[in-house]
């Protein structure tokens, strides 16, 4: 149910995240309080007056360190979120997340595959995120093979993708030397920030940002199809074309995902029920919502992740311990309605 | 002049024939019902008609237009669908579901204008149901739905309203108010066709009755040179006694022979 006021609650989901991305920017190991960013800003601007040392400690923390985390984060959280809400709507199932048509399973191959074959960051990088979308090309391919594309044969393609690629990663994982190899792809599998480096970021960052509006910009048109099909062609609305160019975007968006930080679970589940319960299931204001939450969501759990200890714990550990409560509590919340 | 126009329309599913050489037309201020017996073909018939499915042949003009050679929005725009209601995966409110018609006119980017919220308070006040605007759809009964549903359709301002057997499933009073409401469209000049499996509302309610039959149009006609004892026996092998009173015409059934 909608939270009964007239609170701008698009607006406000956006400052909690660009609140979430400053805190981000600000706290850790070494904390940096708002005014010697401001100083710091001004002196990079050319305006400011800050001691050389100390712009040079502040720069390599910022701008080499946290920033590129900063946003990497974000646009994690946010494409996993968006990518979850808008595949919930046209698979008509708010059980179902992004990793639905075998994208994740995919990625997850492609990665230990390049772990094992000793590849850099970035070639593991590209082969992940191909490996995901051949992975859901497989899943579509075999729900074509029978003529009648329902969603009921997509999402029985989804798990035929999703066997095969994982028991492909198990071949891979059985493969891997267990002493160097296997440990660093369980640790990829759990997810993590800290491998971002900016050249990645500065690839792969852009194509995800224009996904991510992309897909904001298309939630009427989702909204059409999460009642039947037939009703969605007689209100003018091109099904087919919709539900696919969803599922493209969406899987390019999650292998992108996969790609910057492994894998990170629940938060396509979590975040689409937790944005549904504060501005109701119309897409158009789902799905941007969705966005600034997800963000807002993994920048937090990044942040517990790197203070809680003083070696990091995996990211994808924290969401899915700190998403799996949260989700009973959407779940008590949202009872009537859709369960 | 002709709204809708179908000429010698088939259809088979694998080697069984579902619908077989049907002509028909649709004018303005038609209010058909269409008759037939369990997988006689009235749904894909409605399915043909709407473009939702392609006839294996003759073909669908709408205003002397092929259907096949125009848009679905421009479809839209002309005909609307009323679909057996449903219970859809997400708790959208009545007004969001109802201003959903405004999508063919307003296109799939733009958001909704005042003109078209106007147009959706406008609907909901016609049918009676203003006081749902706000309600969340999936916690409505179902007359309450098929009414949302209907309205929907008005505010899409399509010119034929299809309904998929509307008053299946709701009560007596939600029957006969449906009914007169689909009489007043009609008067109103919409043309609507409506699928049904009670005699009585073809009787009683509509201007004109197709009758389907095996696959087959076997009737076109008004109610009264068609609904009789006779097309009962035919449609549903049952026999029914027909009584003419009061200008009504009502079936009693004699005697279900046993299967």
């Amino acid at each position: 149910m909608p939270v009964p006021t007239r609170l701008p609650l698009p607006l406000l989901s956006f400052l909690l995240l660009i609140v979430t991305a400053l805190l981000s920017l600000l706290l850790g190991r070494y904390a940096i309080s708002p005014l010697e960013l401001l100083h710091f800003l001004t002196t990079l601007c050319g305006v400011g007056d800050m001691p050389v040392e100390r712009y040079r400690l502040i720069h390599s923390l910022l701008i080499d360190a946290r920033a590129p985390r900063m946003f990497a984060g974000m646009l994690v959280g946010a494409g996993l979120s968006v990518s979850g809400a808008a595949y919930q709507a046209v698979f008509r199932n708010p059980l179902v997340s992004p990793g639905l048509l075998g994208v994740l399973s995919g990625c997850a191959f492609g990665a230990a595959l390049g772990i094992i074959c000793q590849w850099q960051a970035l070639p593991i990088a590209v082969l992940s995120c191909v490996t995901g979308l051949i992975a859901v090309a497989v899943g579509v391919g075999i729900a074509h093979l029978f003529q009648t594309t329902s969603i009921l044969l997509l999402v029985l393609g989804g798990i035929v993708a999703n066997a095969l690629f994982t028991s492909l990663l198990s071949i891979t994982q059985y493969l891997a030397d267990p002493v160097d190899q296997l440990p660093s792809i369980v640790y990829w599998l759990l997810g993590s920030l800290s491998a971002v480096d900016r050249s990645t970021l500065l690839i792969i960052g852009p194509v995800l940002t224009v996904a991510i509006v992309l897909l904001c910009l298309a939630g009427r048109a989702i909204d059409a199809l999460s009642l039947s099909d037939d009703e969605a062609l007689s209100l003018g609305a091109p099904v087919q074309r919709i539900r696919y160019g969803v599922i493209v975007l969406a899987t390019l968006i999650c292998a992108l995902t996969v790609s910057l930080a492994g894998m990170v679970g629940w938060i396509g589940l979590l975040v689409p029920h937790l944005a549904r319960l504060l501005v109701g299931p119309g897409n158009a204001r789902l799905l941007p919502v969705s966005a600034c939450l997800g963000g807002a969501f993994l920048l937090a759990a990044d942040g517990v992740a790197r203070s809680l200890s003083a070696g990091e714990i995996p990211l994808g550990i924290i969401t899915e311990l700190f998403g799996a409560i949260a989700f009973v509590l959407v779940l008590h919340r949202v009872r009537r309605g859709w369960l | 002049m002709t709204l809708l126009q179908a000429e010698g329309l088939g259809y088979r599913i694998g080697e069984r024939q579902i619908l077989e050489d049907i002509t028909v037309n649709v004018n303005p201020g038609d209010n058909i019902a269409l008759l037939g017996a369990n997988g006689a073909g009235k749904s894909t018939l409605l399915r043909i008609l709407l473009g939702l499915l392609a006839p294996a042949s003759g073909q669908v003009c709408l205003q002397g237009q092929p259907l096949k050679a125009l848009s679905r929005r421009t479809i839209a725009r002309h005909l609307a669908y009323v679909p057996q209601s449903h219970t859809p995966g997400f708790p959208f409110s009545v007004s969001h579901i109802v201003a959903q018609g405004r999508l063919p006119s307003t296109g799939l980017m733009s958001a909704p204008s005042r003109t078209d919220e106007e147009y959706v308070e406008q609907a909901l006040a016609d049918l009676g149901i203003a006081h749902l605007s706000a309600r969340t759809y999936t916690e409505l009964s179902g007359g309450e739905r098929q009414l949302v549903l209907i309205a929907r359709a008005l505010v899409q301002r399509a010119r034929l309203i299809v309904l998929d057997e509307p008053i299946t499933g709701l009560d007596y009073g939600h029957q006969l108010r449906l009914l007169a409401l689909l009489e007043r469209l009609a008067e109103q000049g919409l043309a609507i066709v409506s699928s049904t499996h009670r005699p009585e509302q073809a009787q009683a309610s509509a201007n004109r009755v197709w009758v389907l039959h095996e696959g087959r149009l076997i009737a076109d006609g008004a109610p009264a040179q068609v609904v009789d004892s006779a097309l009962m026996q035919r449609l549903y092998n049952v026999s029914v006694r027909q009584i003419d009173a009061d200008g009504h015409r009502f079936f009693i059934p004699c005697r279900v022979p046993h299967q």
